[in-house]
């Protein structure tokens, strides 16, 4: 009954008409508990060879397909210049890189933030919104279905319900002075500019991205999980620069996530009322460490890019 | 059109005529440079750039400048050593290495065919370039070189259209240390990680990517 009157309000009140079409409008930062002993080993999802050769198969070798190539077989759906896999990487199988096989067990999941209870396809719709600033596709559509298929086929052998070790980005200590952006603009330049660009625009090979934009108009938006100075930073430590994961010192990393995330970027699709106040307050002033909202150089962020 | 302008586009005219007549790239491409050590790279390089597979010289056609000009300093100061290139890039001047880098970027590439990693892969050449071998932190080829290999920017050069032998060479340099040129280290502890047979695959997958091309 609550919920239907809150329905109907976001319906009637034209401001947060908007808000009723967010599909999961929770993206705040998965907590991982579960840890493992240094020589164990991580889950292992199957191998592509052994996918069998019937209409299962093909569907999760689509589902593949759109994760990594996600601007030429879901292009309708992005709205940027993003692939699943660029933060999902190693086509989503790799341990402490969000992987797959560590999220699709654990869905549907129940969130105490908004006291709602989010499907995997929700899951998945809000980083269509947030990740890929697109439109997210139907849960019933054909990109959602082979998205699925692929996480539960790389799931194949994982317990349900029983979070794994290696399911988010290991979280990085924050340095114990703060963060440095002037410290982190020098580590840019130096580690990351060569694939990103000079302004972290990202390049392409004739019309397509093959390094992703870090920031503005064809990167994440400000209300993807990336835009957490804390998230960005567990990231980059394990993960960047591409082939040298966990060779920037912790302190290192969080200062080039807090460079990167002190440029504008997309609007949060959530925007309370067109005021970038309101939604600093209900969106990100309980979300990790984020400059949202924020005086950076004299300049509040936040603003977005059209 | 107003008349003051007239003179300006004289000068313009005429210094373009003298920075031609000081190193005209195409002129070196065919002829060589001043230095007579600055050998004709079409001798070697091919006269429409794209390389002689048997001999091991590169394709040069349509590299981006910023590449090629970075190479030919790399040659001078060691970080990639080599016999033959080694004394033709110390007889370019600066000048010339500007001039035919220029030169050799507009010439036109061979046609390339984009595969992403959104294929399939087949054989361990294909799956190294489309799913890399990341428990060796070795990413899929393509997430740097481009779909196809065709090449990113000034910095990541082309693998599609150089010759099986060219490719191979060059990540045993890595391996031996005679080409020690990348920046951070980037292509280097990859070319490193690989086995052997990875080395030979990855060289004969993107090698073969042109093949196919061309007889279609
Ligand atoms: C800009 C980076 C980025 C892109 C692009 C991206 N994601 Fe995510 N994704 C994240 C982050 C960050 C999280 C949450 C991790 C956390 O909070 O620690 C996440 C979480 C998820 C989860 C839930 C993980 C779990 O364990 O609960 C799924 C499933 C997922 N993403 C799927 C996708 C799909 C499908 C796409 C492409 C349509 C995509 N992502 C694109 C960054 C990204
Ligand atoms: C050798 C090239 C290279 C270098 C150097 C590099 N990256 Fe990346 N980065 C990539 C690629 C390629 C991806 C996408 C991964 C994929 O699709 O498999 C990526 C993805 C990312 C992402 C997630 C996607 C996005 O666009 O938000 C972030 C954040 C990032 N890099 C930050 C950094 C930072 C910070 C540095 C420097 C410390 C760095 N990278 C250095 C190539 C590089
Ligand atoms: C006698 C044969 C020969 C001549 C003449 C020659 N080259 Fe080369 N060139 C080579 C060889 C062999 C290599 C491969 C070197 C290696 O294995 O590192 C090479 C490599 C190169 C490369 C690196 C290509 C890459 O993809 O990294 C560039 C650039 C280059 N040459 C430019 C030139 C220019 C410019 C000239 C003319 C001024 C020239 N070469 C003349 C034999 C030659
Ligand atoms: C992390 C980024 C990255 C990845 C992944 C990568 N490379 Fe490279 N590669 C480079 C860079 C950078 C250079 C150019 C170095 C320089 O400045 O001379 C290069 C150069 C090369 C060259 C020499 C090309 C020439 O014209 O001389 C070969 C061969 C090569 N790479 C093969 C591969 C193969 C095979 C793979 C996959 C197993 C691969 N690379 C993956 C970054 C990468």
């Amino acid at each position: 009954m609550k919920a239907v009157i809150s329905a109907l309000l976001a319906m009637t009140v034209g401001g947060s008409l908007q808000a009723a079409e967010i599909s999961m409008d929770d993206q705040s930062q998965l907590t991982q508990k579960a840890s493992k002993t240094a020589g164990e080993p991580y889950f292992q999802p199957p191998q592509e060879r052994d996918l069998p050769a019937n209409a299962y198969g093909e569907l999760v070798e689509q589902g593949r397909a759109i994760f990594v190539d996600t601007q030429k077989y879901a292009a309708e759906y992005v709205g940027n210049g993003m692939n699943c896999t660029n933060c999902h990487t190693e086509q989503g199988r790799k341990a402490n890189s969000a992987p797959l096989w560590g999220a699709y067990p654990m869905y549907p999941a129940y969130r105490k933030k908004n006291d709602k209870v989010n499907s995997y396809a929700e899951r998945m719709q809000g980083c269509f919104q947030f990740s890929m600033n697109g439109t997210p596709p139907a849960a019933d559509s054909h990109v959602i279905n082979a998205l699925t298929a692929y996480s539960y086929w790389l799931s194949t052998g994982a317990p349900t319900g029983q979070e794994l070790p290696g399911r988010a980005y290991p979280e990085v200590p924050q340095p114990k002075d703060g963060f440095d952006i002037a410290k982190g603009r020098q580590i840019y330049a130096e580690q990351c500019a060569v694939c990103h660009g000079d302004n972290g625009q990202g390049q392409k090979a004739g019309d397509v991205y093959v390094f992703p934009p870090l920031w503005g108009r064809d990167s994440f938006n400000w209300g993807a999980g990336m835009h957490r100075i804390n998230t960005a930073a567990a990231f980059i430590k394990e993960s960047m620069p591409l082939g040298k994961g966990g060779t920037l010192s912790g302190d290192e990393a969080w200062h080039v996530a807090a460079y990167m995330n002190s440029h504008e970027r997309p609007q949060d699709p959530r925007l309370v009322e067109g005021s970038v106040e309101k939604t600093r307050l209900r969106y990100h002033a309980n979300d990790g460490v984020n400059l949202y909202g924020q005086k950076v150089d004299g300049v509040v962020l936040g603003q977005g890019i059209e | 059109m107003t008349f003051p302008r007239w003179p300006l586009a004289g000068v313009a005219a005429l210094l373009l005529a003298m920075q031609a007549q000081a190193a005209d790239g195409q002129k070196i491409y065919t002829q060589g440079g001043a230095n007579p050590a600055a050998m004709a790279c079409g001798t070697c390089h091919g006269a429409d750039g794209r390389g002689m597979a048997a001999g091991g010289f590169p394709r040069l056609a349509g590299l981006a400048a910023g590449y090629s000009a970075k190479q030919l300093e790399d040659f001078r100061s060691g970080s990639r050593a080599n016999p033959i290139m080694q004394p033709i890039a110390a007889a370019l001047s600066d000048e010339e290495i500007q001039a035919v880098t220029a030169a050799l970027a507009a010439m036109p590439a061979p046609p390339m065919a984009g595969v992403g990693r959104g294929e399939k892969a087949e054989g361990a050449g294909e799956v190294l370039a489309l799913r890399g071998a990341w428990e060796r932190n070795i990413p899929e080829c393509v997430a740097c070189h481009g779909p196809g290999g065709v090449g990113v920017g000034e910095s990541f050069p082309p693998l599609a259209g150089q010759s099986a032998q060219y490719l191979r060479a060059q990540l045993e340099a890595w391996r031996q240390g005679t080409r020690k040129n990348d920046p951070n280290d980037l292509m280097g502890h990859i070319a490193r990680s690989m086995t052997d047979v990875e080395v030979q695959a990855a060289s004969d997958y993107f090698a073969g990517l042109e093949l196919k091309e061309a007889s279609q």
